[in-house]
């Protein structure tokens, strides 16, 4: 078997080798390929031993047969006919003694081995010299599709890390003693032993290894913002791009999708205690996952005619597949956690109802109330908060309108407010549903675009146009009521505020006026009072999120938790998984009190 | 999924009343609450007010009016059929305290839904006239359990084929300047009607009420389609109504809002067709 460690070589170079006491090369040129020539001994008879320079092939000849199993005596220069033997190292794989050669690995010389035993391909390097290899691999990018195609498709834009660029990556990996990655990930997954397993080839046990602690993998692999958590941890990030870690989740989570093998851990003992979980979002899902796997009677309670929550009203299909989402719940359902769609809690059941009836409850509801920058001629037909435009066309499939029954919001000349991911989202989705133009209108610079920077990317590569430092003042309507056309007014950028931006501030006099036809209003998110109104002695803060313990996720009112959006205000699908978490342990501690690790899979 | 447990059709089937089986919803409806129905997987969300809700049966009970695709749709459910989502109660419930007189003012599908507030509004204990109308004598619908509800109760036709010829307003005009001792108008219609109504009792500074039907996708207050100018305003109508204080409402904008998707409906229904 061949070293995983530098399986990697063989998509790069061969090698050239050199003796290390004299220099001078092993390689030969031989009629249309090269070979390594060295000087065998064994039984006091010397002969040539010839090396395939090809790492992968690395097969043996020599002028004097050899059984399987022999070990040379000696290994020699040709040239200046010093041992190559290295004392005190053995072979990796079966202990017999080794060569030393210097090899030539990126404009590097770097001491190399070579089992001498016959049918051994053990070859490696030492670990400090992997490490200057391994620094100089490039990071592997996702194939995606065409930018001129996709606008025209729904389809998901990145097909994917393949199976060899996922070796290739995850060989990057340094397998640190002390994994920083690991810190930075809100959920705390294991990501050096995932990468471990998938240079295993072992996908099924990587997966697993992902799902421990992540019950979402596919979701994350593809939404999560891995270059501010995890990647920004990585120490090759340092000197060189990190290793792609979400690509390599989002493999193992894809691999075992398609090959099936995801299975549901044993059921745990049931214990006799109900909890309910108010939201079906990922913070919902993590927490009833969670909770269900130690052995809780969970039920889900989604608004929505279809569980998800953000996963399916507001990421569009291009860049999470709704197929995924359903995978995913199907999981949970499989763990035994009850889902209750079309089920408003604070009309359908008080919150005061749920306590008389479980145990406990976890609020993971999301931050659902559309902001409005509330400037004229915000009413007009064709100014749609970003909710209603994603929902329209992700939850109710509008962009197969006629075939499903909700109109799509059309347009031609599409203007998007906002920088986030939200906005990214909604002028992809337009352009996708028949727009010509879209253009982004965002109050600060390029560099506080909150957006993440693949989604900028991907954004700009498809004709978006970004009109940067630019803020509406009002809608323009026509006679029968529709937008047609947005005042906007330049912004420069002043001091930096309280959160560390620069604040903008509008220069007098430059107002201009952009035609168009759909504007998007994707300028955020606030508390949705639905849930309040029937419960007002949950505690809130000033913004009016839910005020919770930060240890336990725990409100106001005894035994009832709550986490996500709802809490922090708009933030990402990770950290409201992270915060479900929390709340599942908390629960679990008070439930049974008594402290308990997460569950083993 | 939500058993259909009966089918009705009303004034020459423009109208159609379905009784759901729908336990929950039915516990917890009050007067003026709504629910958003999904016909099946390919359809729209669209929000029909609840007309009655019977805890004990476990029933609701949705009336409306065939406009467009998704109510042809719903037309098609008979008696032991499902229907695939039903969510709710949704929206506000009417505030009904005793202050004396109350005139109740219905427009066509509006009277289905009138009903189920004047029971809240009787049941307060004041006392009610009831002035319904509609465009000729076959769509005068749930005249007796109206009658049965009103103290006194008018009833008006555009082309007098029932009851006083001409519009809501015509009756509406004669309460107002022989009676002193009217103190809230709740009026449930079309939306010209609603603003007809509100235009006539402004002068009188009579509090007049008025469900409002703005385009829906979740109701749940999450993505704001439904918003409407109240006073200059924007509140959304799915969690802050649909009862609004009808003097506030911009009815001109909630108009137009509302005829948004008129082309698209005609596109859907062709496509259905086809």
């Amino acid at each position: 078997m061949l070293d995983y460690d530098i399986k990697y070589l063989k998509f790069k170079t061969y090698l050239s080798t050199y003796c290390p006491h004299c220099n001078k090369s092993f390689n030969v040129k031989e009629k249309d390929h090269d070979v390594l020539v060295y000087k065998a001994v064994k039984d006091g008879e010397a002969f040539d031993l010839r090396l395939s320079p090809y790492l992968d092939v690395f097969e043996v000849e020599t002028t004097r047969p050899l059984a399987q199993g022999d070990v040379l005596d000696d290994l020699l220069c040709p040239g200046c006919n010093q041992s190559l033997v290295e004392p005190g190292l053995p072979c990796g794989e079966c202990g017999s003694k080794v060569g030393k050669i210097t090899i030539s690995a990126y404009s590097k010389l770097l001491p190399f081995f070579v089992c001498l035993k016959y049918g051994c391909e053990w070859h490696g390097l030492t670990k400090a010299d992997e490490r200057h290899i391994k620094l100089k691999i490039p990071r592997q990018e996702m194939p995606e599709q065409d930018q001129k195609l996709r606008v025209h498709n729904f389809l998901e834009v990145p097909y994917g890390l393949t199976t060899e660029l996922a070796q290739l990556e995850a060989g990057r990996c340094l397998q640190c003693t002390k994994p920083k990655c690991v810190e930075g990930c809100p959920v705390g997954v294991d990501i050096p032993t995932m990468i471990k397993l998938i240079r295993e080839e072992n996908y099924e046990a990587a997966a697993r290894k992902v799902k421990e602690r992540n019950v979402l993998p596919a979701v994350c692999g593809r939404v999560c913002p891995q270059e501010d958590q995890c990647e920004s941890k990585c120490v090759l990030g340092l000197r060189d791009s990190p290793v792609g870690i979400g690509n390599l989740e989002r493999f193992v989570a894809d691999w075992t999708m398609k090959m099936d093998l995801i299975k549901p851990p044993l059921q745990p003992k049931r214990l006799n205690k109900k909890v309910a979980v108010i939201g079906s979002g990922p913070g919902g899902v993590t927490a009833a996952a969670d909770l269900a796997q130690l052995g809780y009677s969970v039920t889900m309670y989604e608004a929505l005619h279809e569980p998800g929550g953000v996963l399916v009203y507001g990421i569009p299909e291009f860049r999470l597949p709704k197929a995924i989402v359903h995978f995913e719940i199907e999981y949970l359902r499989k763990l035994g956690v009850r889902v209750e769609l079309n089920s408003v809690i604070g009309y359908l059941y008080t919150i005061d109802d749920l306590r008389e009836m479980y145990d406990a409850i976890y609020i993971g509801v999301g931050a659902g109330l559309p902001k409005f920058m509330n400037i004229e001629g915000e009413n007009l037909c064709n100014v749609y908060s970003a909710n209603e435009y994603l929902t329209r066309v992700n939850l109710m499939k509008a962009y197969r309108f006629p075939e499903y029954d909700t109109p799509k919001p059309e347009g031609k000349d599409v203007v998007v407010l906002g920088g986030g991911n939200v906005a990214m989202d909604c002028a992809r989705n337009a352009l996708r549903c028949g727009a010509t133009n879209v253009t982004i209108v965002y109050r600060r610079s390029r560099k506080e675009l909150p957006a993440r920077e693949e989604e900028v990317r991907h954004a700009m590569e498809e004709g978006i146009v970004f009109k940067l430092l630019t803020n509406p003042i009002r809608f323009i309507g026509n006679d029968i009521n529709w937008v047609k056309a947005m005042e906007c007014v330049k912004m420069e950028l002043g001091e930096p505020d309280a959160s560390g931006r620069r604040s903008p501030i509008p220069i007098e006099g430059s107002n201009f006026v952009i035609d168009t036809d759909l504007a998007i209003v994707a300028i955020g998110t606030g508390p949705n009072p639905l849930l309040f109104n029937t419960t007002p002695e949950l505690e809130r803060n000033k913004w009016g999120y839910i005020r919770v313990n930060e240890e336990t996720m725990e409100t106001s009112i005894p035994n009832v938790y709550a986490g996500g959006d709802i809490v922090t205000g708009s933030a990402t699908v990770i950290s409201a998984m992270g915060a479900g978490r929390i709340a599942a342990n908390a629960i679990h501690e008070r439930l049974s009190g008594e402290a308990k690790e997460q569950p083993a899979t | 999924m939500f058993e259909v447990l009966r089918h009705e059709e009303m004034a020459e089937g423009s109208i159609v009343r379905l009784d759901l089986s729908a336990p929950q919803i039915a516990q917890k409806a009050k007067p003026g609450q709504f629910v958003i129905i999904r016909a099946n997987e390919f359809g729209e969300r669209i929000p029909l007010t609840i007309a009655d809700a019977d805890a004990y049966s476990g029933t609701i009970t949705i009336i409306f009016q065939i406009v467009g695709k998704s109510t042809a749709l719903l037309r098609g459910f008979r008696s032991g059929d499902y229907i695939k989502d039903v969510v709710g109660p949704l929206g506000k419930p009417v505030e009904v305290e005793k202050v004396g007189t109350v005139v109740v003012v219905g427009g066509g599908t509006g009277i289905a839904i009138l009903h189920h507030v004047t029971k809240g509004i009787k049941a307060a204990g004041n006392s009610i006239i009831g002035i319904l109308g509609a465009r000729s004598r076959e769509y005068i619908i749930m005249e007796d359990e109206m009658a049965q509800l009103c103290d006194e109760m008018v009833i008006t036709t555009d082309d007098g084929s029932y009851g006083i010829q001409g519009f809501v307003t015509t009756a509406l005009q004669k309460y107002l300047d022989e009676r002193f001792d009217i103190k809230l108008v709740y009026a449930i219609g079309p939306i010209i009607m609603m603003k007809n109504v509100c235009k006539l009792t402004k002068p009188y500074g009579i509090r007049t009420m008025v469900s409002l039907n703005p385009i829906m996708v979740d109701g749940t207050g999450m993505c704001g389609g439904c918003r409407v100018s109240i006073n200059g305003h924007t509140k959304f109508c799915c969690c802050e109504g649909p009862d609004f204080d009808g003097h506030m409402v911009d009815f001109d904008e909630l108009e137009k809002r509302n005829n948004m998707y008129l082309k698209k409906e005609k596109d859907s229904l062709l496509f259905a067709i086809r």
